[in-house]
């Protein structure tokens, strides 16, 4: 009875969060290798309408790009003119700048709330356009436009989607160390419009994005064990899928979004995978070994499901297909390779891997069985690959706090994502938007 | 409005929190009796030299004194092995719980915070598991034990390093009451 009245308030911590919970925000600076990064110009977007600007577009756009880690914008003030339009541009003036791209724009007033956004983009040797789009857009959904530009410039400049318009789940930590709050937080990819989705006294666990990005499979300690949970990022609506005796951990999707890889270990104390569908509660025993089976993760073409097994003395990768079968072994470098992530396409895999007493992210090349370390900090854990495949998003120490940081799939360049409240920990990386 | 609900969600908070605060019964504290676990020590009655007015001595709980002062075993990395003297802990529990089929003790198990988080769930619970094997053996009867693990989240010891990693390699015997 108890129980329910305190479930019962739970939920309207939760109403009131996820209506109205702002909260401190990431801050995302590169601390490592922008030596290869293309120069680019975003000019200021120019302003048609009165008074001031409605949005800095310009400055989102250029953030973006810098986080990439494949451009470098030139900063506004190295700037010798500010053209808004294609036939502004002396391209004298940036080439005297070793500017290689210039990206210029403007917001046209259309009503009290509404916009018309245009933008070029432009090869400064050549002198030729690029790209030009112009699109309307409501005014409290100007940062997500300015975010969709960023995208359409980096997949043009690049051949590669970009992921600006993406968003993080992690888990944020805050308050007394010894008694704290635990927040299962859904940001956009560059840390800004941070909302939580579930505040808890228990441990909150493994946030995992459905494959069309509107539901976050989780782990809460709510009720005393853990136990998985569904919840809707629109409504908040949220529901148990698995409370069974035991552990109910590690949730995984399907990439039909229609069931869960997880574990549970059913009460005896045996930890193992399986697959759950969701709508029919149906579930398929995938592991039977007596070792720690965990921490399953589904291939992108659903065929199989790599997981962590600790049957040969230390944790190892393995996969088994999807519908049951034989498991394989995958990594056979070192001493400690856990928590797979296959790459969205299928190549590579990243894992939490032990160098010398240090657990550092690594990738492995899954056609040639060639293991990479990334990452170079003591206590990394909980790799997560950005959608387009690019970026790996992860959690690091920093002291004695828990940080994210982001490295490219090549290791070349680095980035810290500092929160400004408490720890974060265990990002998961959005899939595209589905349109 | 949003003055009402952010009330209810400040008590809604100090509730949860009033609910846990009774879960963390590691009774380590020195107020028991002294550290070697021995039922003497600080715990005997002043005798009677100290006269009338001696004054009063705090008695601890005269169940078992390893029951009440014992209530955490310790792990090496990477392991769910128990040691020679949490074997002897564990085996005064077992006695303990057959002795008083009443109670009911949940059996918290946890890792240090190296590698993955889920992989560390696997190892709270093989230690937890290993714990309930042997208080089974020693007479504890399955439905008064129950298995949990935390992994890496709930560290007893803040911080980082061999000393602290040790602290947190345990399984917590908490008991219901």
């Amino acid at each position: 009875m108890r129980g329910m009245v305190l479930r019962r308030l739970l939920l309207l911590v939760l109403t009131w969060l996820v209506s109205g919970g702002a909260l401190a925000e990431l801050k995302i600076e590169i601390t490592r290798g922008q030596g290869e990064a293309v120069p680019i110009a975003v000019v200021p977007f120019g302003w048609t309408g009165d008074g001031a600007a409605p949005y800095d577009i310009a400055g989102v756009v250029a953030n973006d790009l810098a986080r990439s880690g494949r451009f470098q914008p030139i900063p506004e003030r190295d700037m010798l003119q500010k053209p808004t339009t294609g036939a502004a541009i002396d391209f004298a003036d940036w080439r005297i700048l070793d500017t290689q791209v210039i990206v210029v724009g403007q917001i046209l007033p259309v009503g009290a709330d509404s916009f018309t956004l245009e933008f070029r983009v432009f090869d400064v040797f050549r002198g030729e356009q690029l790209l030009g789009f112009r699109m309307p857009s409501e005014r409290d959904q100007l940062r997500a436009t300015a975010h969709r530009i960023s995208d359409m410039i980096f997949e043009k400049l690049t051949g590669i989607p970009g992921v600006a318009a993406t968003r993080i789940a992690y888990v944020n930590v805050v308050g007394d160390p010894r008694q704290p709050v635990y927040r299962l937080v859904v940001a956009d990819a560059d840390g800004e419009n941070a909302r939580v989705m579930l505040e808890s006294l228990q441990p909150i666990m493994s946030p995992a994005w459905s494959p069309d990005g509107r539901n976050l499979a989780y782990v809460s300690f709510e009720n005393g064990g853990s136990q998985v949970f569904v919840q809707s990022l629109r409504s908040g609506a949220r529901k148990r899928v698995s409370a069974r005796r035991g552990i109910n951990s590690a949730p995984s999707w399907s990439p039909d979004g229609k069931r869960l890889a997880l574990t549970l270990s059913r009460g005896d104390g045996n930890l193992d995978v399986y697959t759950l569908e969701i709508a029919t509660q149906v579930l398929t025993r995938l592991t039977d070994w007596p070792s720690i089976e965990t921490e399953p993760n589904w291939s992108a073409d659903g065929e199989q499901v790599y997981f962590t097994s600790d049957r040969t003395g230390g944790p190892q990768i393995y996969k088994i297909p999807a519908a049951g079968g034989r498991p394989e072994r995958v990594t056979f470098e070192g001493s400690y390779n856990a928590r797979p992530r296959v790459s969205p396409d299928g190549k590579r895999m990243v894992v939490v891997h032990n160098d010398r007493g240090n657990y550092r992210i690594a990738v492995v090349d899954l056609e040639r069985a060639y293991l990479q370390i990334l990452t170079d900090g003591n206590l990394d854990e909980s790799p997560s690959f950005a959608p387009n495949g690019q970026v790996i998003i992860y959690a690091a120490r920093e002291g004695a706090r828990g940080v994210l940081s982001l490295v490219s799939v090549d290791g070349r360049v680095a980035q810290r994502v500092a929160a400004t409240d408490g720890e974060v920990r265990e990002p998961a990386w959005s899939p595209f938007p589905v349109n | 409005m949003k003055q009402w609900s952010k009330g209810i969600a400040f008590g809604a908070m100090a509730l949860i929190l009033a609910g846990c605060a009774g879960k963390s019964g590691t009774a380590t504290d020195d107020e028991f009796g002294s550290e070697s676990g021995s039922a003497g020590g600080a715990l005997s009655w002043p005798d009677d030299e100290g006269g009338a007015d001696g004054s009063a001595m705090p008695i601890g709980d005269d169940r078992a004194s390893v029951v009440m002062n014992d209530r955490i075993v310790y792990f090496a990395y990477d392991s769910a092995e128990l040691d020679d003297g949490s074997i002897e802990i564990l085996k005064q529990h077992g006695r303990y719980l057959a002795d008083n089929p009443g109670e009911t003790v949940r059996l918290e198990g946890h890792a240090d915070e190296r590698g993955s988080r889920e992989y560390n769930i696997g190892l709270g619970e093989r230690r937890a598991v290993a714990v309930q094997s042997m208080l089974l053996i020693h007479g504890a009867a399955p439905e008064q034990l129950v298995t949990v693990s935390y992994g890496e989240e709930r560290p007893a010891s803040l911080g980082t390093g061999d000393e602290v990693w040790a602290l947190n390699r345990r399984v917590e015997l908490a008991y219901a009451r």
